[in-house]
């Protein structure tokens, strides 16, 4: 394998604690060696690219994202969804198994690993909890395990019952995987398509209560306290309430390790939004209240929130150009999460780049137990994402990598433009100005 | 890993909703919230100017411009009287309801509108099952659409015809309203106000002219956010407390069709909220009784109040041609702004 140099960039590695001028030199899939500017020892030969303006940082790690392999090509492939992922700086991805079938077994777990699906940078499957993710027989999760699954869920079919969610975090907890819930009672959201308030009545929409919400998680973290076994970890996908994160915060004081993730269109978008029906703002969790999403922005940035991750969920066009009600819920987000995350949480509430970033690897690196990444010292995988931190540039979905063009930030101004994505060494996405 | 800092309070200035490119067509009525007051005084003035023309000349109005009704639910007195107005102006019509057409094999509501347009129609007049529906229509069309009634959402020509007939009793000779025409007056919008586009637009539109709505009904089917829909709303649950107030009083239909499970008791139902004739007699012995049909007699009215002196439900009926001719000529001819809000 060739080894590369990224020359003259600035490093910003959280985990290390590094925030300087350095060189950096990838070499068979990992980091060789990182000196001050010029100062490489074996450096003879390589490729060099120049960072110079610019900033280097470990790869990227979405730790929610629908890649629609097997069963749904058309809305997504494995090959098409992780382009989008590197075009947006990702080189990591933990893809759902709500597929088709879904994955809940060691086969299609490495059916989704085989490189015949010809993914541009890493993907790790989160296995079904339960067979079918239909909430009754939990399966073997250290089969599961061995075959590369790297947490389990029942996403987008919360585990209601609570013998069987006990059952999951114990097992999960046994052969040291997390347990991911995406909370929600759908008791309490048949028909509904938006969140449940004064907006839904006015726009004539069935509505989610925030309770379905957070009562779902306050379950979920009442049956951790109950186990009363500390390698028990449970982890609330996209949070779009106040009082989940209220249920959280308040877990996270009692010492038990319950974690979080927030949606960039959580933490910038509410039900307003879905005043002219436009399916592009439809997704489960729903749009919340502006009380909910300045919660996210408020738990963003004192440090509950765990990992931005983007719930990238593809959708053909054919399918969304319906009414609202009939549409399916999910965004499309891989190429928009860093740089709304620098507009945003860097640049407009002032959170320091590195905290940025480090919700957007190291910290989801550490959930999903993925060693050597989510980092940039000399042994870690070569897993790193070069960035212009100052570049503003409009996003247009029609250009997007991704096969789907579901998204609501379609026209929205960014920060931060990726100049290479590179996955274990190799370039796995350059800009065309590169 | 970084230490997090203390918690920041810092002011939080988040990115907002964009300006509506809706509605896209001038000549599109979506929502009651779509006219400004300007634009509902051209339709009452407009619909008193039509309805007092000689056919034979307002014939020549619309002549052979091209209407479709689209109806994806049965209607008699909106989808006739949508009809005859457009008739009336000298336009042809078509109706495509979704139990004779495509739709019936699947074809979706985006590629029936453009096969309409196809076909040459100039304006669509469309009543859906769905909320929201006119909405998209119109962004694949970009044609004129008028919402005949979109899911539980709105259904603005009703809300305009019960406000010419508010008018003409309460406020006689009145056409050009402004935001203290109906100062004063309280309307109750009595019954299953969760699942009624009637209600939703009525409330949306009255208040702007400085009437009152109060909203009646049990809390399965009035749910208390319903008051938070916009200005000018109360809830009064008591409904003889709610008729004292009132100089009109609007009862609804228990929509049985959209419950969706809910069990409803209709003998508690009728005692809290039948419209009797002692009752009216008792609380509210002037106001006007209004209903945007179809009535159940014997549910939520009385067939002696239907009938009686004080029902102006088929002058309401009355009224939808009129409205709905100035709504469809509207549609043809709007430039500029079209008077939207």
């Amino acid at each position: 394998m060739t080894a590369l140099v990224i020359r003259g960039g600035q490093l910003i590695d959280p985990a290390a604690g590094v925030d300087a001028l350095k060189d950096i030199l990838l070499k068979d899939g990992r980091v060789a060696e990182i000196a001050a500017p010029g100062k490489l020892k074996q450096a003879n030969g390589a490729e060099v690219l120049d960072a110079t303006g610019l900033t280097v940082a470990p790869g990227l790690i979405d730790m929610h994202v629908h890649l629609r392999e097997p069963g749904q090509g058309y809305k997504e492939t494995i090959a098409s969804g992780t382009a989008a992922a590197a075009a947006g700086g990702f080189t990591a991805v933990a893809a759902m198994p709500n597929t088709v079938p879904v994955n809940d077994s060691p086969e299609i777990t490495r059916w989704m690993l085989a490189p015949e699906r010809g993914a541009a940078i890493r993907v790790f499957p989160i296995a079904a909890a339960t067979r079918g993710s239909k909430g009754e027989a939990i399966n073997d999760f250290a089969a599961l395990k061995s075959a590369g699954a790297v947490a389990v869920t029942d996403d987008g079919h919360p585990i209601l019952k609570d013998n069987i969610m006990r059952e999951t975090l114990a097992a999960a907890a046994r052969v040291g995987l997390s347990v991911i819930q995406h909370a929600e009672d759908t008791r309490l959201t048949q028909g509904a398509s938006m969140n449940l308030g004064p907006m839904s009545f006015k726009l004539g929409l069935r509505g989610m209560p925030p309770e379905a919400e957070s009562g779902m998680v306050e379950r979920d973290i009442r049956l951790v306290t109950e186990l009363r076994d500390a390698r028990v970890h449970l982890h609330v996908a996209h949070t779009s309430t106040a009082a989940a994160l209220a249920a959280v915060r308040q877990a996270r004081r009692s010492g038990l390790r319950v974690t979080c993730e927030v949606a960039p269109h959580h933490f910038l978008l509410t039900e307003e939004h879905v005043g002219f029906y436009n399916t592009h703002y439809k997704m489960n969790p729903p749009l919340r209240s502006a009380a909910d999403r300045d919660a996210m922005i408020e738990a963003i940035l004192d440090g509950v929130v765990d990992a931005i991750a983007t719930d990238h969920a593809p959708h053909a066009v054919h399918e969304k150009e319906v009414e609202f009600e009939n549409a399916p819920n999910g965004v499309t987000g891989l190429e928009t999460a860093l740089g709304l995350c620098l507009r945003w949480l860097h640049r407009e509430w002032k959170m320091p780049l590195g905290r940025v970033l480090s919700l957007l690897s190291p910290q989801p690196a550490a959930l999903l137990n993925l060693k050597g990444r989510g980092t940039l010292t000399v042994g870690s995988f070569a897993d790193v994402v070069v960035f212009d931190p100052k570049a503003e540039w409009i996003y247009r979905a029609r250009e997007a990598k991704s096969k789907s063009r579901n998204t609501p930030f379609d026209g929205w101004t960014m920060q931060g433009k990726v100049r290479w994505t590179i996955s274990e060494g190799r370039i796995a996405y350059q800009s065309d100005n590169a | 890993m970084i230490s997090h800092a203390a918690p920041t309070r810092r002011p939080i200035h988040p990115p907002q909703v964009d300006a509506s490119l809706f509605p896209y067509h001038p000549g599109s009525l979506l929502s009651a919230s779509d006219l400004s007051l300007d634009g509902v005084s051209q339709i009452l003035i407009r619909a008193t100017a039509l309805e007092n023309q000689d056919p034979l000349v307002r014939d020549r109005i619309l002549a052979k411009r091209r209407v479709a009704l689209l109806f994806y639910e049965s209607s008699t007195r909106t989808r006739t009287s949508f009809e005859l107005a457009a008739k009336g102006l000298g336009a042809d019509t078509t109706l495509v309801s979704s139990l004779s057409s495509s739709i019936e094999k699947g074809e979706s509501l985006k590629d029936t509108g453009l096969t309409l347009r196809a076909l040459g129609a100039e304006a669509i007049i469309l009543r859906h099952n769905s909320s929201g529906a006119p909405w998209l229509l119109e962004a694949a069309t970009r044609l004129p659409v008028l919402n005949a009634g979109d899911g539980m959402h709105e259904h603005p020509t009703q809300a305009l015809l019960d406000l010419r007939t508010i008018l003409a009793h309460l406020r006689p000779g009145v056409d050009t309203v402004t935001a203290e025409t109906l100062a004063g007056v309280t309307v109750t919008i009595v019954g299953d106000i969760l699942h009624s586009r009637v209600a939703r637009s009525n409330m949306l539109l009255l208040p702007r002219m400085g009437a009152r709505v109060l909203l009646c009904g049990p809390k399965e089917l009035l749910p208390e956010l319903a008051a938070k829909a916009g200005p000018g709303i109360a809830i009064e649950r008591d409904f003889d407390a709610a008729l004292r107030q009132s100089q009109a009083v609007m009862m609804l239909r228990i929509q049985a069709e959209r419950l969706a499970g809910l069990q409803l008791d209709l003998e508690q139902y009728k005692a809290a909220f039948q419209l009797t004739g002692p009752r009216l007699a008792a609380h509210a012995p002037t106001a006007l009784v209004l209903h945007p049909g179809p009535i159940i007699r014997g549910l939520e009215i009385t067939a002696g109040v239907a009938d009686g002196p004080q029902s102006v439900i088929l002058e309401q009926v009355k009224n939808g041609v009129a409205i709905r001719m100035a709504v469809v000529e509207r549609a043809l001819t709007a430039t500029g702004t079209g008077g939207r809000a």
